[in-house]
């Protein structure tokens, strides 16, 4: 017996059992799983998508759940692929779903993106974002661009059909001190909800081939007054001409120096002489802490002194391990002798081993 | 000339939009000559390396000619997720 699952979208007349059979035999990545990725996920999930293929390698955080309305209080320290996993498959039992339990990086950025049919970028920093997009030109994939900042939100999909790209916006990706995160700006909890929607509509959309891609046009949404604004761009080929990837993104390689956050726990407490710099901002440090950390700021890494006498390693810290990722490019590029090591799962990592008081 | 302000822009400039005086839009013949009076006037906008114009919904290189009754808009790209 047939089943009616999709009837309620195969009986619009622009979908049909045509599109869904599309949908059927697709194949779309999610980078990120939090507050884009989880609406977008849930979505594709939902409407029957074939495929789906998750990149995270983060933890579910207190501070994560009034955005990533899939996870619960219980499951706070615990790892969000494995959690989204789980949800997604009670979901949807037919939906084939692989894991990437890893950050997107340099080294294998081409090989994971080359299994898909397209691409969602819902990740949180800019040197993913930027990877994404040379990756995707490479492999001639079209990816679906999704970011915030406090109320607003940007949408567009690029490197659709050799349309434009993130490139031809925004060409140069921005320093790690120029702009905040949303670890550090904030974002209210409904805003990600909006744009994932967004995101998972044109992928829907694209994989179709039903209404009009959001290709060459970024949708600024504003959520305070309302308002979203359609501004049309057009191919640079100045930006979008890319046949290999850059030397560095900023994020972690496999070849990069780095710790788990839980062994660093382990060799602070021997005593061994190192220096531990947390570069998050200040209010951050304020609230919670290692005990032997410095507080730079990465915006203050370029220029701030910093001493490293009787040290021969500098490991550097921040919430998630990404903006350490950041600095200790910056650092390794100021000071070439001194080994700086990032460590990987930051506080976040630490503060989840512990057990609940 | 009134310029909508988004992302980090409206940040530093503290408002969503911001009014530019029939002289001090006078003075401004492109999108090039805007993004270099806003960071004249307001320094942080220095530090941003990518930052879009966009003149009546249409992203505009810097040699773009502006004129007083455009729609303007700036855009610095976003990160968050």
């Amino acid at each position: 017996m047939k089943s009616n699952r999709y009837i309620r979208q195969t009986q619009l007349r622009e979908f049909g059992p045509l599109a869904q059979e599309k949908l059927q035999n697709a194949s779309v990545l999610v980078v990120g799983l939090g507050g884009l990725g989880i609406p977008v996920l849930q979505y594709l999930n939902a409407m029957g998508i074939g495929r789906l293929g998750l990149v995270d390698n983060d933890i579910i955080d207190e501070t994560n759940l009034h955005r990533q309305v899939l996870y619960n209080e219980a499951e706070i320290g615990q790892s969000k692929i494995e959690v989204c996993l789980a949800r997604l498959k009670e979901q949807n039992s037919q939906t084939i779903i692989d894991v990437h339990e890893t950050f997107l990086n340099r080294d294998n950025a081409l090989g994971i993106i080359g299994n898909y049919d397209l691409v969602v970028d819902a990740s949180d920093n800019f040197p993913t974002r930027y990877l994404i997009n040379d990756a995707c030109i490479i492999q001639n994939k079209p990816f679906v661009y999704g970011a915030l900042h406090g109320f607003e939100g940007q949408v567009s999909v690029f490197n659709y059909k050799g349309g434009p790209t993130y490139r031809c916006l925004f060409p140069v990706m921005p320093a790690a001190s120029e702009l905040p995160s949303c670890d550090e700006n904030g974002v209210l909890g409904v805003l990600p909800g909006i744009i994932g929607n967004l995101q998972a509509l044109e992928v829907v959309k694209m994989i179709a081939g039903i209404g009009e891609v959001l290709s060459g046009r970024l949708l600024v949404y504003n959520g305070l007054n309302t308002t979203m604004h359609n501004i049309r761009f057009s191919k640079n080929p100045k930006h979008s001409n890319i046949c290999i990837l850059q030397e560095s993104y900023q994020v972690p390689c496999s070849s990069d120096l780095e710790i788990d956050a839980l062994k660093l726990q382990d060799l602070l407490q021997t005593d061994q002489p190192h220096l531990l710099i947390d570069v998050r901002e200040p209010g951050e440090f304020m609230e919670d802490r290692l005990e032997s950390a410095v507080n730079i700021p990465i915006g203050e890494l370029e220029d701030r002194q910093i001493v490293f006498d009787n040290t021969d390693k500098v490991f550097l810290i921040c919430q998630s391990g990404i903006r350490s990722m950041q600095g200790k490019y910056i650092l390794q590029k100021r000071f070439p002798d001194v080994k700086f090591i990032n460590v990987h799962g930051g506080l976040n990592r630490i503060r989840a081993s512990e057990p609940l008081v | 000339m009134t310029i909508l302000l988004f992302g980090i822009t409206k940040d530093i400039v503290g408002q969503p939009t911001l009014s530019l005086s029939h002289s001090e839009a006078q003075g401004l013949h492109t999108a090039g000559e805007l993004k270099e009076f806003l960071k004249d006037n307001y320094p942080d906008m220095k530090k941003l390396s990518s930052l879009a114009v966009a003149v009546n919904s249409e992203y505009a290189q810097d040699e773009h000619a502006i004129k007083e009754e455009d729609e303007i808009a700036i855009i610095p790209p976003v990160s968050g997720g």
